[in-house]
């Protein structure tokens, strides 16, 4: 099977404070991963080291048979790996649609499309695709409206729509549900499960057992930067180590 | 037309040329505090082609603007990895440098200013300004302006979704450098003389001021904020100075309430949703 995520041997500190530590694990294809472990555990290092935000300190990181390890981090999106970040990151100021069509540059990046007045021709492909994508997802309502003004669910499934956009294969959640009311975590693992079946590999940070459950076929377990587990999550829950990571030796919760 | 409305119109459209070369790089969120610099270059330039090689007008001027633009690119590379307070220093240095360059350059007069032959009319600096102010509503109808907006607003999203931020950063300075430069040229040929004293640091702090004012989320809040701070001191002139005084208290009262600048993309949106619903 081929991988979408392959990552060996990987290490980063931080001033001294070794964050991540040999690391290795793969995602393959169509299996989509979570990354989970106790606060500072690294999660988050890791999707910033993948996404190029961080360089790494050893190791070696492919995405889609693509090593990006010394790739900067504005040609990664060119091999198919796209991220969120904790708190949404969309541009306020602007719309919704605009915020689409950022995220459109990969495909739209040659000296003439970027002068191209699009926003003269009326129903410009660019503004058709954006406002389909939206539509397909259930969220054509908010195409015009300034993503400050917007629900927090709401903007998080933009976020989605604008790495998809991007041309995403691989896609990288920081806690997508963190935040979220039932409902709008209901919306959010539709979303993601709809990404799936149209073959987007995800890797998932989240405490949302539940959550992670519904949508991940495989978990990573980190704990101070090192894997400690890793496999379905029915068979790492038994783990003892895992149990300990979260629980702690002295059994404080 | 009076010469005296021609004179201060024509005040208003060197204004906005130069409105719009300090718009173009705050819209991507440098703020350019040396915009008078390459003005002067401009000015120098072509004056210096029209004077000495007797070059025509309309040659010599885009000549002084491609210089000013390139001034720009070159020092843009480097200056702009400097960042927020740190890049505004760094122009506000650059231009008080390039200033004393052009005083101390006896080639082109020195202290004593350099008086040029050629002379543009009025009718050619209001097309000239027209022209500047078209070529800024293309661009701000095109991916450019809106890849723009997106490093301003978030450079690590930018960046990580393939938006070349520091090569959008470049040609943003460099293009306002080259506006500044086109203005400066005109300026020159206009009033036929040229001195360096003129590009000085007030020049740059005012037009950052309109720009400011005007606001810097559309393409119009430059053009706004250029004709409200020709037209408004003009008509205080004849009156008492105390208007004047009460003419600063409102613009820091303003500004202190509305930061984001009187033309905005939420008024626009707020317009535009209007019109349906009273048509309707």
């Amino acid at each position: 099977m081929s991988t979408a995520l392959e990552i060996s041997a990987l290490s980063k500190s931080f001033a001294g404070v070794q964050a991540i530590r040999d690391l290795s694990f793969t995602v393959p294809k169509g299996v989509s991963t979570a990354l989970i472990g106790p606060n500072g555990a690294g999660k988050t290092t890791v999707f910033n080291m993948v996404s190029g935000v961080y360089g790494v300190d050893a190791g070696r990181i492919t995405v889609n048979g693509v090593d990006v390890t010394r790739m900067p981090s504005r040609r990664r999106i060119g091999t198919g790996v796209a991220r969120s970040f904790q708190n949404v990151r969309l541009m306020p100021h602007l719309s919704v649609l605009e915020n689409l069509l950022v995220g459109q540059h990969v495909r739209a990046s040659s000296l003439a499309a970027l002068l191209t007045p699009y926003r003269l021709i009326p129903n410009h492909r660019w503004k058709r695709e954006a406002r389909a994508a939206l539509e397909e997802s259930g969220l054509g309502r908010w195409a015009d409206e300034t993503v400050s003004a917007l629900p927090y669910g709401v903007r998080k499934r933009i976020d989605l729509v604008r790495a998809t956009l991007a041309g995403a294969s691989l896609l990288m959640l920081d806690e997508p549900a963190a935040g979220l009311n039932p409902s709008e975590t209901n919306a959010l693992r539709d979303h993601l499960k709809a990404l799936m079946a149209k073959g987007i590999t995800l890797l998932v940070v989240e405490h949302d057992m539940h959550f992670v459950e519904s949508i991940c076929q495989n978990v990573v377990v980190l704990n101070f930067g090192e894997k400690i587990a890793e496999g379905p999550l029915s068979r790492v829950r038994q783990d003892p180590s895992v149990r300990e990571a979260y629980i702690g030796s002295d059994g404080e919760a | 037309m009076s010469g005296y409305l021609t004179g201060v119109l024509v005040v208003l459209a060197f204004n906005v040329m130069a409105a719009y070369a300090v718009y173009l790089p705050l819209a991507a969120g440098q703020l350019n505090l040396g915009i008078a610099g390459f003005m002067a270059i401009g000015a120098y330039g072509s004056a210096f082609l029209t004077n000495e090689y007797m070059w025509p007008m309309w040659a010599a001027i885009p000549a002084g603007a491609l210089a000013a633009g390139l001034t720009g690119l070159l020092i843009g590379l480097p200056v702009l990895r400097t960042h927020g307070i740190y890049f505004a220093m760094a122009t506000f240095a650059l231009g008080q440098v390039i200033s004393a360059l052009f005083l101390n350059l006896e080639v082109v007069g020195g202290a004593a200013g350099y008086p040029v032959t050629d002379y543009a009319g009025p009718n050619v600096v209001f097309a000239a300004a027209a022209g500047v102010v078209v070529l800024m509503l293309y661009i701000s109808r095109t991916r450019f302006a809106l890849e723009l907006t997106a490093v301003k607003s978030d450079a690590t999203v930018a960046d990580l979704l393939g938006v070349p931020v520091r090569g959008m950063k470049v040609a943003a300075f460099a293009l306002g450098a080259m506006v500044a430069g086109f203005g400066g040229a005109l300026y020159a040929h206009h009033y036929s003389f040229v001195e360096a004293q003129h590009f000085n640091v007030l020049l740059s702090v005012f037009t950052v001021l309109y720009v400011l004012f005007g606001g810097t989320q559309t393409v119009w809040g430059p053009l706004v904020g250029a004709v409200f701070f020709t037209l408004v001191p003009e008509l205080l002139r004849a009156s008492d100075q105390w208007r004047y005084a009460v003419f600063a208290v409102f613009i820091i009262v303003f500004m202190a309430l509305r930061p984001q600048g009187l033309v905005t993309a939420a008024l626009f949106r707020l317009f535009r949703r209007r019109a349906p619903e009273a048509s309707s």
